[in-house]
């Protein structure tokens, strides 16, 4: 099963939408609520990442019978760094961004934690690719 | 009583067959979705239920009855103990005193009376405790059954976040029971009553969670207490009635049941939120992991808590402005909390609680993924307006409903219309089914 969904950057009413929609799928498929909860907190900074760093993004959610692949594909800005990047506590959020609570820096780190797998790549003025994958046992 | 199948749960509402006219009130309100309707009768989904009772308020013909005990059981007991929430008192207008209430409960057959919150100040102290030492931040009282079922049904995730000590209720009936066992009284003598605000306490005293089994011997309906003391009032039938009365009681104690009650009584951060709408709005905030620092949360089903609950006869916002004034009044420290302690401690904790794990499309991942592209697919032809006339809360749930058995495509209105239109279905084909769902409606 695919699931699709949009994301438009700087929009912060909207975050949390698509971690609400498959939260909502995982829990009626009875997936058990520790892995859901892994599930949520990474796609939920992912997704603030996009709404944080870049203009635009799609969410594609794939559920197979073992796990669930997720790939965020933005339009922004890009990471120069990814290793930087990775750092905890290493963040190049606005001060208005900020200001809203988000952007402190822990937010792939976090993913990463979450996440059984884990791929970031990144292009400079183009966009990032993150995609990561979480097995439901 | 109508059921879809047979259920582990205990429930506190149930509705009456004979009365229900199947006009879907209810079934638009329940925040779970629990309720379908069918042959012009509405049912109750025994899984997803919550004992919230928003259906409970909307009825139009009463027909949701709250499963409370026959009062005549009370006389199957010598020691007839009724647990009274300080809210009850808080309904009548100030000349009827809380002294001319206990004697007509007197009258009634109880002997002695205690209010439910006494257990309230040694409650704080171990929540303190409890709350600091937490690793599953926000901690969520365990307060309102309501919640906590709630968690358990829609937020499976959350329920390590459910401290796990027991409600003031369970607090004071442990404390006069361990009371009279230390007078040497027979504990089958002893009955304990909980006056209920509400269906979901009956529920939780029927089927508490966390492997714990409650000392309450029943639940007497406070809709009911309330009607018979006002008639034993206006007929000014009362006065002979002899009762042991407890009254100490703090004001954390009166204040705990109105919102902000736990939340202004505990130390770190918290938070207070009353209604179910309102809460399952900060769930999906806190199970997204978009909560920080934030310590306790007060979660209560009713608007304005237990002073909104369905069985509470009195105005909500008088009822909790009224607490709020006696609160003022009453003494800071209990003189009992040293037995609390040594009585109740052994007992605070139950075991973790479980999450009611509903599996719509069965067990089978690769059969349930299958299911869920189905009612996707369902969803995008059905007109997306929630309109009922299906039986169904949603075009969601209709959908739902289809793929997993029991209803069609045609039983959405629209769908009829369609199919009629391309001849696929004829007119009295349609109002056999609609009749199925709404029973016979009109002459036709």
């Amino acid at each position: 099963m695919v699931l699709e969904y949009k994301v438009e950057g700087g929009d912060f009413t909207q975050a949390g939408n698509v971690s609400s929609s498959v939260k909502k799928v995982l829990k009626q498929l009875g997936i058990n609520p520790v892995v859901i909860k892994r599930v949520v907190v990474a796609l939920y900074e992912a997704e603030v990442n996009i709404v944080a760093h870049a203009y635009r993004g799609v969410v594609t959610a794939t559920l197979d019978d073992e796990g669930i692949r997720i790939v965020l594909d933005d339009e922004g800005p890009g990471i120069a760094s990814i290793e930087q990047a990775m750092v905890k506590g290493y963040s190049t959020a606005s001060k208005e961004v900020r200001e809203m609570g988000f952007g402190a820096g822990m937010g792939l780190p976090n993913i990463k934690d979450n996440a059984d797998e884990f791929t970031i790549t990144s292009k400079v003025g183009v966009g990032t690719r993150l995609d990561i994958y979480i097995h439901y046992v | 009583m109508k059921d879809e199948g047979q259920s582990k749960y205990y429930r506190g509402l149930e509705i009456r067959e004979d009365v229900c006219v199947g006009c879907s009130h209810c079934m638009k309100v329940c925040p779970t979705e629990a309720l379908r309707v069918s042959e012009g009768k509405a049912a109750i989904h025994p899984e997803l239920c919550i004992d919230c009772g928003q259906c409970y308020r909307v009825c139009p013909t009463r027909a949701i009855r709250v499963v409370d005990d026959d009062f005549q059981k009370i006389f199957n007991y010598k020691h007839r103990v009724l647990l009274i929430p300080n809210l009850f008192f808080s309904q009548f207008e100030e000349k009827m005193e809380p002294d001319i209430i206990a004697s007509i409960i007197g009258d009634m057959g109880f002997t002695e009376i205690c209010p439910v919150e006494q257990g309230v100040d040694y409650l704080i102290e171990e929540m303190n405790n409890y709350i600091e030492k937490s690793s599953d931040k926000p901690v969520i009282s365990s307060y309102c059954p309501a919640v906590v079922r709630l968690i358990q049904v829609k937020f499976p995730s959350l329920v390590d976040n459910i401290m796990t000590l027991l409600p003031p209720l369970e607090i004071t009936a442990k404390y006069i029971l361990t009371k009279y066992e230390e007078e040497g009284v027979s504990l089958d003598e002893v009955g304990i009553f909980y006056l209920t605000p509400c269906a979901a306490k009956i529920a939780a005293i029927k089927d508490p969670v966390g492997g714990y089994a409650s000392p309450i011997t029943g639940a007497i309906n406070m809709d009911l207490l309330y009607s018979k003391v006002m008639l034993a009032y206006k007929q000014k039938n009362f006065g002979s009635g002899n009762i042991k009365n407890d009254d100490n009681i703090t004001s954390n104690a009166i204040r705990w049941s109105t919102t902000k009650g736990e939340a202004n009584a505990t130390r770190g951060v918290s938070l207070a939120i009353d209604g179910i709408q309102n809460v399952i709005e900060f769930l999906e905030k806190v199970e997204n992991g978009d909560i920080e620092g934030v310590d306790f949360l007060e979660l209560r089903g009713c608007d304005e808590s237990c002073s909104g609950g369905i069985l509470v006869r009195g105005n909500r916002f008088l009822v909790a402005d009224n607490l709020h004034k006696r609160a003022s009044l009453a003494p800071w420290v209990n003189p009992n909390i040293k037995d609390y302690r040594r009585i109740c401690a052994p007992y605070i904790r139950f075991d973790d609680v479980q999450p009611r794990m509903f599996m719509k499309y069965g067990s089978d991942i690769k059969v349930a993924i299958r299911k869920m592209e189905d009612v996707r697919n369902l969803i995008k032809l059905l007109p997306g307006i929630d309109c009922g006339c299906c039986g169904a809360p949603s075009c969601e749930s209709l959908a739902e409903d289809i793929v997993r058995g029991g209803k069609e495509v045609n039983n959405c209105v629209f769908m009829q219309v369609k199919n009629e239109k391309q001849g696929k279905l004829k007119v009295d084909e349609a109002i056999d089914i609609m009749e199925k769902i709404w029973g016979k409606k009109y002459d036709s």
